[in-house]
């Protein structure tokens, strides 16, 4: 991975990513595989997996088959829930954007300088709100078009590649949640909207 | 001759300051070399200065979380290094560098240390959370140095004050119609019961009243012999302890053939945390809380407080705890309501684990997974439920209490230095806001 990273610092530039640039043509093809490409190919990986998570683990579980399960304190039936403090809860699973968190968590504690996050404009979570001029902008081009943005910029002194993809409410799980906690700024999503974006981020260096 | 004179003794003086200082350098005498007060978690261990720091390289994060990973862990931190590693919180970053424990618990600073070792103003919060009130109107207004204090929040563990926690556990009654903790789950036995005669020390090792005792407890109900604890060769299959030597004074290590757990626990509080650090043992007299003063050179192992021989967990529970504690809290246990319920449990008049014992609160029993299977232990680690105080709501006071009784009665210093004596005088703040937040209501099974 780092050595793709270093690869992708001289590919970057040559294909003019130091500025801001929406999804389009493809830069020309080359032996090297380009800032964007790497990605389109990463994003790819979480989205599936945020995916799958949600539909086929929370939905199916919480939702579908409504899962019971035994609560050994009280000894007593309780039905299988996802939830924010999931860890000091016998059996709960965590929320499905916290299970991306806790991932880019651990893919930042080695030493690509790869990070991925949750962004916007409605957080239930307040940190999950734009904070560089980059982010701002392209979260809210992201949400109209429905399609990726990709840029670079400039964090603690060093260059980055970032790129935002829209994320869609792929269940039912997620739009029951987000329409119902009492912390969202908007309660009338369905499926298929697009409720943020996933930035993905990378040192050009 | 004057000049001379007073050569020669600046010359002495000086060798025998270097001779002194070179001989501080080992052992507790290190003490000279501190450069302030060292924080009450962390005093025990002040002579060994290698645990924190590293030639040349400050103190490391890892000297840190060698310790306390575990528990970080274990409490779900609220702020993991982990979560300020993102470039886009450089900003945070300068304000609160959060990816280090020394940037808000440095040591020797006791000016400005405040509990929990931290080193921070306490209005510390807010450099991150000003805008708070924007989020949530309800904590318009509040104090900025008020989050922890009002026993709402705290920096790393949550778990007795999350929002979701509190809002399952709104309205409950101030006492369960049937208050108890639950039995413990046992450690297997070792082999069939013993009796006297079969006691297998050296001839002469054992006084009979020290026979009598082992014959009455739980080791030898549980097949554990002499030689299981005290070494010697002279039982076959009576496991690691039994191929050493024998000797009259076992130490902890003895005790982990079977107690593991329980060890492991007691060296993580401030009972055994010099056993783990390669120290000598605990006494009371290097504590900074108030001790008796009989009890000052007692070197706390596993046996000073369930005896040599006995095993008597009644006296581990309240009496041995009351033989070294001479705090105001220790001191007014005896006839609190807890102890009353103590007492009547002993003598029957209430039913099994109904007791509220020094231990029912700071050793609690504890429900773990031992590979899928529920087993309930007995939390050596005093300090697991006290750090801070509000983790004791979960294990301990949930048993009995209602949620909104137990965080409103530990955010009272004075009902606590009074041992509980009374009901809190006003409910949680932190369940307050809870419930005024109408957070829907949980799906039930059917």
């Amino acid at each position: 991975m780092k050595h793709l990273l270093a690869l992708l610092f001289t590919s970057s530039l040559a294909a003019g990513c130091s500025h801001s640039e929406a999804a389009g043509g493809e830069p020309p093809a080359t032996d090297q595989v380009t800032a964007r490409r790497t990605a389109d190919m990463v994003h790819a990986v979480i989205a599936a997996d945020r995916a799958v998570y949600a539909r086929e683990v929370v939905q199916r579980l919480t939702i579908t088959q409504k899962v019971k399960l035994l609560d050994p304190e009280k000894n007593a039936p309780a039905l299988l829930e996802a939830r924010e403090d999931w860890k000091s809860q016998h059996g709960a699973l965590p929320l499905p954007a916290q299970m991306l968190r806790m991932g880019a968590e651990q893919a930042l504690a080695g030493d690509t300088g790869l990070s991925y996050l949750l962004l916007s404009p409605w957080p239930v979570n307040k940190q999950n709100r734009t904070r560089t001029e980059l982010e701002t902008r392209g979260l809210e081009e992201v949400i109209r078009t429905g399609k990726p943005l990709y840029g670079s910029e400039v964090l603690d002194g060093r260059t980055y590649f970032s790129a935002l993809y829209p994320d869609v409410a792929v269940a039912e799980a997620c739009v029951n949640c987000h329409n119902a906690h009492p912390d969202s700024p908007r309660r009338d999503f369905k499926t298929g909207d697009v409720m943020g974006a996933v930035v993905i981020r990378f040192p050009l260096e | 001759m004057r000049r001379l004179a007073a050569c020669a003794l600046w010359i002495c003086a000086s060798a025998a300051a270097s001779v002194y200082l070179a001989l501080s350098l080992d052992g507790s005498g290190r003490a000279i070399y501190l450069p302030g007060t060292t924080t009450s978690g962390h005093h025990q261990i002040e002579e060994r200065c290698e645990l924190c720091h590293t030639a040349g390289d400050g103190v490391r994060q890892d000297a840190c979380l060698g310790c306390h990973r575990d528990e970080l862990a274990e409490a779900d931190d609220s702020h993991a290094p982990e979560k300020f590693l993102d470039p886009r919180n450089a900003s945070m970053n300068r304000l609160i560098d959060a990816r280090r424990c020394v940037t808000c618990h440095l040591e020797h600073r006791p000016g400005q240390t405040l509990a929990m070792g931290v080193s921070m103003p306490a209005d510390f919060c807010a450099d991150c959370h000003r805008d708070v009130a924007a989020e949530r109107p309800s904590h318009a207004g509040l104090p900025q140095g008020g989050c922890s204090a009002a026993g709402c929040h705290n920096y790393h563990d949550n778990r007795a004050l999350s929002e979701d926690f509190l809002a399952d556990h709104l309205d409950e009654p101030d006492l369960a119609a049937r208050p108890s903790v639950p039995d413990t789950t046992g450690t297997p036995s070792a082999g069939p019961p013993l009796a006297r005669a079969d006691a297998d020390g050296p001839p002469g090792a054992a006084s009979a009243e020290v026979e009598g005792e082992w014959a009455a407890s739980s080791h030898a109900r549980a097949g554990v012999t002499c030689t299981a604890c005290h070494g010697g060769a002279r039982v076959a299959g009576a496991g690691p302890i039994a191929a050493r030597p024998w000797t009259d004074h076992p130490g902890p290590e003895a005790c982990a053939g079977c107690h593991a757990g329980e060890l492991a626990g007691f060296e993580k509080g401030k009972h055994g945390m010099r056993l783990a650090a390669g120290l000598g043992p605990m006494t009371p007299s290097a504590a900074r809380l108030p001790m008796t003063d009989q009890a000052a050179h007692r070197e706390l192992g596993c046996a000073s407080c369930h005896g040599a021989h006995a095993f008597d967990v009644r006296r581990a529970a309240v009496d041995a705890c009351l033989g070294c504690h001479a705090d105001q809290h220790s001191l007014a246990f005896r006839g609190s309501p807890h102890d009353r319920r103590w007492q009547a449990e002993q003598e029957g008049a209430l039913w099994r684990g109904s007791g509220v014992s020094c231990a029912t609160c700071h050793l609690p029993r504890v429900r773990r997974l031992d590979g899928g299977e529920p087993r309930v232990v007995v939390e050596h680690d005093q300090n697991a439920a006290l750090r801070p105080i509000e983790t004791m709501v979960r294990p301990v006071c949930a048993a009995c209490h209602g949620v909104d009784f137990s965080l409103a009665a530990l955010a009272d210093p004075a009902l606590v230095r009074r041992n509980f004596r009374s009901a809190p005088a006003a409910p949680s703040a932190a369940m307050e806001l809870v419930r005024r937040r109408g957070l829907p209501t949980r799906e039930k099974p059917p």
